[in-house]
């Protein structure tokens, strides 16, 4: 954010990679993809690549953190150090530690934990490649994979984020935007009950720019959403593995 | 199970469904917010105490040379931690960061850095090799509820009152000063709970264990820079906007507490 670059980022209203400005990268998802994990789900969201597993509801260890009235939400938003272009120093960070925090709080919003005191839902989300809205593909990811482990839920949580480059709003941005736009608003959006589970933002955004910004992020998740149950059919249609 | 949430989510709740807060406070209204500066003017180049009711935050703000980044090599260095040190809460202990500690380090970093309020580039001691490093502690004495804004405007408070010391010979003359820091923007930022179906600002301890969601909206006069939800619970997009433009309006209240 904030960096300096000569050229425009979006030049007679195409971006950098061609996109029009409320045009989002592509996105693959697929679901049950890891033989040993409850629920699984990769995602390819341009050039972010994401798996996320979820184990559970199993015993929680250590013991002292059981909880008697619902189950402990443990979530973990990892970066491998191959996934960005300097090598990532391998292990949580500030920057993990926060993320995963946000997107545990985030799910606990839809997952059913009362049903299961004393245990804990794990959800593991590795990045393998980043470029920009990795926490957005996290959670989207492990949202698919959580519905995919049987896990009960009010619904899927879609994420998507809004930025500002070049004084414009535009909907998902990547490494290049991220890296030389002027703002970014994550979010995590539940289309039917119109709720926002997870939001943060950073950079300058007027009053009129954020409510726009706003907009966008939402149209973007109900996109994602659409993607998601597809993907959730998809595989029972394949009949997929057990 | 955290018996605190439980007891007083109940209680908390039903009041704020009449629409009171348990200290008799309207839903819009800050607490009391004191500041004092440089209370630790001999060894910290900057420092701010805030109290905002009963929590207590102090700030101390490090001047220390090093080396810039590869690709802001003319560009002076911000970092920001926070402890949360057992004295400030019986819920608290001794040890590393925890994930409350870093958000909340993240959330004050968020708005100062985004919000451009420390000119960075006046920060250079020799381009592309020594920068100024300034560092930003928040220390938490004393733990009554929305650490967010108290820090922040610690945090802020503390910049402004910041010099940066004299550098002689490839070494920092300490407790001399060159200059002021040189600060461009004041950001204010203002956390909100919704507590069922009710939105209040500045949340004490008691209203933070009851809460369901959080939001801290930081703003300069005409700019949000950061934001950031927390909780379980859930925002609508219209209530959103409507705190986005309430945060803005708090900006024009509390920045003119600012020393």
């Amino acid at each position: 954010m904030g960096g300096k670059r000569e050229e425009p980022l979006i030049v007679k209203g195409k971006r950098v990679d061609g996109r029009k400005v409320d045009e989002m990268r592509p996105i693959k998802i697929e679901a049950g993809v890891l033989n040993r994990a409850d629920g699984s789900c990769y995602l390819e969201w341009g050039k972010n690549k994401i798996i996320a597993a979820v184990y559970g509801p199993r015993e929680l260890h250590p013991k002292h953190l059981q909880d008697n009235t619902q189950a402990y939400l443990r979530c973990r938003y990892n970066m491998a150090p191959f996934s960005v272009s300097d090598r990532k120093r391998p292990g949580p960070d500030r920057r993990s530690t926060e993320i995963s925090k946000v997107i545990s709080e985030a799910l606990q919003r839809v997952v059913f934990l009362n049903y299961f005191p004393n245990s804990v839902v794990d959800v593991f989300m590795e990045v393998l490649q980043a470029d920009a809205g990795t926490r957005c593909a996290s959670l989207t990811a492990a949202s698919v994979a959580l519905a995919d482990a049987g896990v009960p839920m009010k619904d899927l949580v879609a994420s998507c984020a809004a930025g500002k480059a070049d004084g414009e709003i535009v909907l998902d941005m990547m490494q290049e935007e991220d890296n030389f736009g002027e703002g970014d608003l994550p979010m995590g959006y539940i289309p039917a009950r119109d709720e926002i589970v997870l939001m943060q933002l950073d950079g300058e955004f007027t009053k009129e720019e954020f409510e726009k910004a706003q907009k966008t992020a939402i149209d973007g998740c109900k996109k994602v959403y659409e993607l998601q149950m597809k993907a959730l059919k998809d595989k029972f249609k394949k009949g997929g593995k057990e | 199970m955290n018996i605190d949430k439980e007891l007083k989510r109940h209680f908390i709740g039903r009041l704020i469904d009449n629409n009171r807060r348990i200290d008799g406070r309207g839903f819009d209204d800050f607490r009391e917010l004191n500041i004092e500066t440089g209370l630790i003017s001999d060894k910290a180049e900057g420092s701010s105490m805030v109290k905002l009711g009963n929590t207590e935050v102090l700030c101390g703000i490090k001047l220390v040379p090093g080396e810039p980044w590869s690709d802001r090599p003319n560009e002076g260095i911000l970092m920001t931690g926070a402890e949360l040190v057992p004295i400030a809460s019986p819920n608290f202990e001794t040890g590393r960061p925890g994930e409350e500690a870093i958000e909340l380090a993240r959330v004050v970093d968020r708005g100062i850095r985004e919000s451009h309020m420390v000119d960075m580039e006046k920060l250079a001691i020799v381009e592309g090799e020594k920068v100024w490093m300034v560092f930003v502690d928040i220390h938490v004495i004393n733990h009554d509820g929305n650490l967010l804004d108290a820090s922040s405007i610690a945090a802020v408070s503390a910049l402004k009152n910041t010099y940066v010391p004299k550098f002689e010979d490839n070494e920092v003359v300490r407790g001399e000063k060159d200059r002021d820091l040189p600060v461009v923007k004041l950001p204010i930022s203002c956390t909100f709970a919704k507590i069922n179906k009710g939105i209040m600002i500045d949340p004490i301890l008691d209203e933070e264990f009851a809460m369901d969601a959080r939001l801290t909206v930081t703003t300069s006069g005409k700019e949000i820079h950061a934001m950031q939800k927390g909780e379980t619970g859930a925002f609508t997009p219209a209530e959103v906007s409507e705190l986005v433009s309430k945060a803005f309006g708090k900006h024009k209240e509390l920045v003119k507490k600012i020393k």
